[in-house]
């Protein structure tokens, strides 16, 4: 037992010897603070000379910053390994890669946002009348516009685009959020983890991975069916199935398990005490769910509810197939096709107004999409600020 | 029997009496009742007039007054290169994005100070939010240019994988581009998945990890990744359904052909792109072959979504998943 005692007083004397050479016991045997600023300017040195060896003459940026990184994280590693140890030098190694992936999910995400912002806002501040005009006889306006050499006002407007998504994203929530309020209702309130409402949750969890182009095939074959058994069948009528309320119905199939999904976990969180304090004053269930239970989870459901507009409005592709696409403006989801606003920039970039003219439509596809992300924007925001303002104390469980 | 009996009388006391509110019950009950049914049967619609909408194409010599479908000899032969071509691109954005994700959602959870990972975090929640047909535009016009010249060099130095053999597109609007653009895409929605199961790691394995002498690479290896493995591959699963369907982002950037293994040139196409280029024009015969592409790409996504949940609930109870 000594001995081993011995043992170790002697080997803490021995790593306590070289104590002079770090600070202190803690930082012994670590790296100065400095080494890393050493091997970054030694990877973009080193870098910089192969950039500049290989691009013989003119010298890549982008290339100098990617190789010097790469030069940077590998330097890292051997230095740590020589100076210290392999368990810290993977350690430093995964920490620059965690930062590297950090950095290189920045880039493209930054691009995104900015390519928008710098091809739509000057189009946009330039000419705001996009915002309330529609495209009626914008292909002649295109071609003079052109003709002169691409200077002055763009003709045309996207306010048909607006108004088409505004109606669509209406009645699509008209439909949903009744339907999805009252089953999550159902599922809290009322079952009891039977079958029924597994299954519904189940199937729930499906439709949120229903592709939204699928969604649009089904709201189109449906109203398909509905106007060729109820109305008629001739071209006229089949014509008839492409309209805004054929989008809507697309649109809710969409919406109405994000909006199951974020009330349910709403409606779950509302303290057990309130119901029961309710009942125990003799509170009829339906009065305590709509006096007590929603209120208490308004905030969480309205922020829900705005995230799956949210979601809706910037939808392309099940608008495409239902709703179609013209140059005028139609308030009437009944009747007639309408534009959406992705579907107007879709539309705008793909298939220019004037062929022989494609720049203005561009111009106005890019202030549409600037449009377009302030809307979606817009409505998160909103979402978090209802979430932030009127959410309910936090009590019970 | 006895309390029963006792109860009897008190029927008409103002407690229990009924004002106008027991039908209240009962209307409020069928109504949120019905709700739930009718999710139950437009799921059940869209499986039924998906398949009786696809029915001619499947199987023209029974269900249509033609011998075979438009666009190819049969169904098979017209739908294997659009689904090859759609999984493809959703592997590869999957290949490029997972690992990118997985490390921004670290970074949030576990290496970045707490100032910047809380309006990074949020950052990542609003690009989510960014619609598809904007990462189409950035695809079409940003980002097609940017790629041309590199895959002239893929050509020239890699020319012999069999991805980048046979020439290139100088556009640069190719099935890769549309991939890079998928992994953008699918980028946020895997990190805010996983960031959410990072955080949720118990502090008590990593601070036991911590005090064992184990750097912090040792100390997620160690607690964070067991802990969130199944919800990891859950968020993948997730991302791949979303990869699958996605439509505006491939049709916008990819110009269409037929299936090739050459990534790099124009070519290939997708189940959604192909339904959205070609359903606003289409009748009859034509309508039901895209239709039933639809068909496929539902069960295929169905199959994945169902993968991802069965893998959460099988490891609810041990993990941060779900």
């Amino acid at each position: 037992m000594s001995h081993t005692a011995q043992n170790a007083a002697e080997t803490a004397r021995t790593q306590n010897a070289p104590r002079p050479r770090g600070k202190s016991t803690l930082t012994a045997g670590q790296m100065p603070s400095w080494v890393w600023l050493a091997v970054l300017a030694g990877a973009l040195v080193l870098g910089a000379g192969i950039v500049a060896l290989m691009g013989g003459g003119d010298f890549n940026i982008v290339g100098w910053l990617i190789i010097s990184a790469i030069l940077y994280v590998l330097g890292m590693y051997i230095t740590t390994r020589v100076m210290e140890n392999r368990r810290k030098a993977t350690d430093g190694l995964w920490r620059n890669l965690v930062w590297a992936a950090f950095i290189i999910a920045l880039i493209p995400l930054v691009a995104v946002i900015w390519s928008v912002l710098a091809n739509g806002l000057s189009t946009l501040i330039a000419n705001p009348h996009l915002l309330w005009e529609d495209m009626g006889g914008a292909a002649g306006g295109d071609v003079k516009f052109m003709r002169e050499g691409g200077v002055g006002p763009i003709a045309g407007g996207f306010g048909h685009a607006l108004v088409g998504t505004l109606m669509i994203t209406l009645f699509a929530a008209l439909i949903s959020v009744p339907i999805g309020l009252l089953t999550s209702i159902f599922l809290v309130e009322y079952s009891r983890g039977g079958w029924f409402s597994r299954a519904i949750t189940f199937f729930v969890d499906v439709m949120t991975g229903i592709p939204s182009i699928v969604a649009g095939l089904f709201a189109f074959a449906l109203m398909e069916l509905v106007i060729t058994t109820f109305i008629g069948d001739t071209p006229r009528h089949l014509q008839m199935v492409k309209m805004g309320f054929t989008a809507s119905v697309a649109l809710s199939v969409l919406m109405i398990p994000v909006v199951v999904r974020s009330t349910e976990e709403m409606l779950r969180v509302v303290p057990n005490e309130l119901r029961e304090a309710s009942y125990a004053l003799g509170v009829r269930k339906w009065r305590t769910i709509t006096k007590i239970v929603i209120p208490t989870a308004i905030s969480g459901i309205a922020s829900g509810i705005t995230l799956a507009i949210a979601r809706v409005a910037g939808e392309t592709a099940p608008i495409l197939v239902t709703a179609g696409f013209v140059a005028n403006f139609n308030w009437n989801v009944f009747d007639d096709m309408m534009t959406a606003l992705p579907v107007y920039i879709y539309r705008q970039m793909i298939f220019p107004s004037a062929a022989q003219a494609p720049d203005p439509s561009i111009d106005r596809a890019w202030a549409a999409a600037l449009m377009l992300i302030l809307i979606v924007m817009a409505l998160n925001l909103i979402a978090r600020i209802i979430a932030k303002a009127f959410a309910p104390k936090k009590t019970g469980r | 029997m006895v309390t029963e009996s006792a109860v009897e009388p008190q029927r008409k006391s103002s407690l229990t009496a009924p004002r106008g509110g027991a039908a209240g019950d009962k209307v409020f009950s069928g109504l949120s009742l019905t709700a739930g049914i009718l999710i139950l049967v437009t799921l059940a619609f869209v499986a039924v007039f998906l398949v009786a909408e696809s029915l001619p194409a499947l199987a023209p010599e029974v269900f249509s007054d033609q011998d075979s479908i438009e666009s190819a000899d049969n169904f098979f032969e017209y739908v294997w290169p659009l689904m090859a071509g759609t999984l493809i691109a959703s592997a590869i954005a999957l290949l490029l994005a997972t690992p990118v994700a997985i490390g921004v959602a670290l970074y949030i959870s576990h290496y970045a100070p707490r100032a910047i990972a809380t309006p990074v975090g949020y950052v990542i929640d609003l690009l989510a939010a960014i619609p598809s047909v904007v990462y189409g535009a950035f695809g079409m016009f940003i980002l097609a240019p940017v790629m041309g010249p590199i895959y002239a060099w893929l050509t020239e130095n890699l020319g012999f994988i069999p991805f980048f053999s046979d020439g290139y597109s100088a556009t640069g609007r190719t099935l890769l581009t549309a991939s890079i653009v998928l992994a953008v895409m699918v980028l946020p929605i895997i990190t805010s998945l996983c960031r959410e199961i990072f955080v949720q790691t118990p502090k008590l394995h990593e601070e036991a990890a911590l005090a064992l002498g184990a750097t912090r690479w040792e100390m997620i290896k160690m607690t964070v990744f067991p802990f969130a493995r199944a919800g990891i591959i859950s968020s993948i699963m997730l991302a791949l359904g979303r990869a699958l369907g996605e439509t505006m982002a491939v049709t916008m950037v990819l110009s269409q052909g037929v299936f090739s293994w050459n990534i790099i040139s124009a070519g290939n196409t997708t189940i959604p792109s192909e339904i959205a280029l070609n359903f606003p024009e289409a009748f009859g015969m034509r309508q039901s072959e895209l239709i039933a592409a639809g068909l496929m790409l539902f069960i295929i996504t169905l199959i994945v979504n169902m993968i991802a949940r069965w893998i959460v609930s099988r490891h609810k109870e041990f993990s941060g998943a779900n």
